[in-house]
């Protein structure tokens, strides 16, 4: 089943574009990219996003699930079969990557090695015909923007990966471009150094607060932290889209669930009355939203750090089961619990005396922590520990 | 308070020597040498020896070489050869750029196939080329002989391959590849990233040509450069089979002097010149690409090459 159409405005309107800068948003109208002799392999299917001015859009997705190709129709690498690809409200979906005025930073920072920092961040301007006078100016700036002034006659060889990647990321900010496009520009970091290049990039789009970036992410966490909304992708097709939260707390989907944090998916089916679900012949007391169908099958999901170890009280939905697998998380246990059947993840607070795998325990959920998600399962749903 | 102690600068111990390993080691060394010695070096410096042995006997002296100098025919000879290689070294300059370019970033069906066939032209003797091109523009070439059965004519336009233009034309034929090799080798180590950067920055392609990939590609340019330069200066089977009356290249030269003339001493001191200017030039290519740097220096990360080439 095909998620609902992403809604086209979830910002108020950005603000006026700054001055020399060009218009932002980009809109992916029914874009469709196949490659093979006759397109026989569909690599993005009937894609419709709008990317809004000034807003961070996360596109997520497994590998191949068609995220890069998205951005690279945008970049203008890839020909669409169908649709068409707007750029500040102008369709460029035949124009040369030359003439689309974006910014793009990829994973592998792409610097060219026989110029110096500063040539680099220069190389657009001068590609863009920009007064010589101008330049130096404009070199700085976007420099001094990304923090690395004090590189600018370095070799890109002399650098770490991390300032490499801050130099890919002037290069593409000195051009004033209206898009940005990232496309997985931290993958090739460390973890500290993503963390620290994470917050930069947030700080960077504040600083620019009209610019439209599409941030092609495997990363949940990139795309949580960073994004204004998240387009989840998965076979070539858009499945998903909405704020972070929205789609972490209510997810709309079962693979949205899965691929946005880790989730418990359990096959239930819903009760003719509505009242609730049924898991193997035990009723849960769950909201059912009015476009689930009474009778049919259902998947529930709920966070693990929403599931709680006892019985709850009277108003929670218990679980007996019994431990497979208990690990040490630092400040959390996480306990894999056999639920007829069923693996229920919970994780608590780190346990004194925690249980051993054969021990039976409850595990209790709120009503109101669950959600109800149409159609069934095709995995385990344990994307992501 | 306390005295901050440095901390003491690593010693540099030389690696334990074993006892007699390095005599050892010269011995291995000695059997190539020596056959390299009586194979070539014995040879080049009777040579260079005979070019400096007067005829009535004595000591060396430089006699032969100043006759040799004076010689109208070894003056032209010398001009020709520079001429030549320098004309087939920039054509093949030009057209192995031009090729590669499109074989490495133009998508066409068949472009591995086109880089392997280099492969296999670089295999080819230089004769089969010039062969090769008389039966295609020789005056009794295919090119006249449709030329003729179009119009009627006796004689086809086309006569130029006993022309200095026919061993430039042979030369620049056989000689592309050599520097079509390298570069395509060198294109296929630039990064798609670093291509798709330039255009997105609103570079046109002309613009990455110039700016990302030649650069990138330029001692690759220079090594195919120099390496066809010196076969040039060098080349005879070409010059032989063009039949080409008028073009006496150096090696021409020598071949003349030792086997039609019997002028053995005039053959060795035209070698001897032939070798110094080849010897000058790849001196010449080494000091360039050393000032130069040699390329764009050690790369970071596995970025994706092209493929192919």
């Amino acid at each position: 089943m095909r998620a609902p159409a992403a809604p086209a405005t979830a910002r108020p309107a950005a603000p006026a574009a700054e001055p020399g800068r060009p218009a932002s948003g980009i809109r992916f109208d029914d874009v469709s990219v196949a490659y093979g002799r006759h397109g026989e392999h569909t690599v993005l299917d009937s894609f419709d996003l709008t990317v809004e001015p000034g807003e961070v859009m996360a596109l997520l997705g497994p590998s191949g699930s068609g995220k890069t190709t998205a951005l690279r129709a945008v970049a203008g690498f890839v020909r669409p079969a169908r649709g068409r690809v707007l750029i500040g409200g102008r369709d460029v979906t035949g124009l040369p990557p030359y003439r689309r005025g974006i910014g793009m930073v990829v994973q592998q920072y792409a610097l060219f090695p026989h110029m110096k920092v500063s040539e680099n961040v220069a190389f657009g301007l001068k590609a863009q015909k920009t007064p010589r006078a101008e330049i130096p100016g404009r070199v700085a700036e976007a420099l001094e923007m990304t923090g690395m002034a004090a590189y600018a006659g370095r070799q890109p060889r002399e650098l770490s990966g991390g300032q490499q990647q801050r130099v890919a990321l002037a290069r593409a900010l000195a051009i004033r471009p209206g898009v940005l496009l990232l496309d997985e520009p931290l993958s090739a970091l460390d973890a500290q150094l993503r963390s620290g290049m994470l917050a930069e990039l947030a700080r960077l789009h504040r600083e620019l607060p009209d610019v439209s970036i599409l941030y092609v992410t495997h990363d949940q966490i990139e795309a949580l932290t960073l994004a204004d909304r998240i387009a989840v992708l998965e076979s070539a097709r858009l499945r998903d889209c909405g704020t972070p939260q929205d789609l972490y707390r209510r997810p709309r989907t079962a693979f949205t669930a899965s691929f946005i944090g880790t989730a418990n998916l359990l096959p239930v089916t819903v009760r003719a009355d509505g009242t609730g679900v049924d898991l193997g012949g035990r009723l849960l007391t769950v909201p059912v939203a009015e476009g689930v169908a009474r009778g049919s099958g259902a998947t529930l999901c709920v966070r693990p750090h929403l599931v709680g170890l006892g019985d709850g009280g009277a108003t929670g939905n218990t679980l007996p089961g019994t431990v497979t697998e208990v690990q040490w998380r630092g400040a959390t246990h996480r306990l894999y619990v056999s639920v007829d059947g069923h693996r229920v993840m919970a994780d608590v607070r780190e346990l004194r005396t925690p249980p051993t795998p054969g021990d039976t325990v409850t595990v209790h959920f709120a009503p109101e922590d669950a959600v109800l998600v149409p159609g069934g399962l095709t995995g385990d749903g344990d994307h992501h520990g | 308070m306390a005295s901050a102690t440095k901390a003491p600068a690593p010693v540099r111990t030389a690696a334990p020597r074993r006892p007699g390993r390095r005599p050892a080691a010269a011995l291995w060394v000695l059997p190539p040498v020596a056959a390299l010695a009586v194979a070539f070096l014995h040879p080049l410096a009777l040579m260079v020896w005979q070019s400096l042995t007067p005829e009535d006997g004595g000591g060396p002296s430089t006699a032969h070489y100043t006759q040799v100098f004076g010689e109208a025919s070894f003056r032209d000879a010398l001009t020709t050869t520079v001429l030549i290689a320098a004309g087939a070294t920039a054509g093949a300059l030009l057209l192995g750029l031009a090729l590669s370019l499109v074989i490495a970033f133009v998508p066409l069906p068949g472009g591995r196939a086109i880089g392997r066939f280099i492969d296999l032209f670089l295999a080819f003797p230089s004769f089969l080329i010039t062969l090769a091109l008389l039966f295609l523009y020789g005056t009794t070439g295919m090119a006249n002989g449709l030329w003729t059965d179009l119009t009627g004519d006796a004689h086809g336009p086309l006569d130029f391959l006993h022309t200095p233009c026919g061993v430039l034309l042979a030369e620049v034929t056989y000689f592309t590849p050599f520097v079509m090799r390298p570069l395509l080798a060198a294109f296929s180590q630039v990064e798609t990233g670093q291509l798709e950067a330039a255009a997105s920055l609103g570079a046109r392609p002309w613009r990455i040509v110039r700016t990302v990939i030649l650069p990138e590609a330029l001692p690759s340019l220079a090594a195919g450069g120099a390496l066809v330069l010196v076969l040039c200066l060098n080349e005879f089977g070409i010059v032989l089979f063009t039949g080409a009356k008028d073009v006496v290249t150096l090696p021409v030269l020598v071949y003349t002097k030792a086997i039609l003339d019997g002028d053995y001493t005039g053959a060795c001191v035209v070698a001897v010149v032939n070798i110094a200017l080849s010897v000058a030039l790849y001196a010449l290519y080494r000091t360039v690409m050393s000032r130069t740097g040699g390329g764009a220096g050690p790369r970071r990360g596995g970025a994706p090459h092209r493929a192919g080439a």
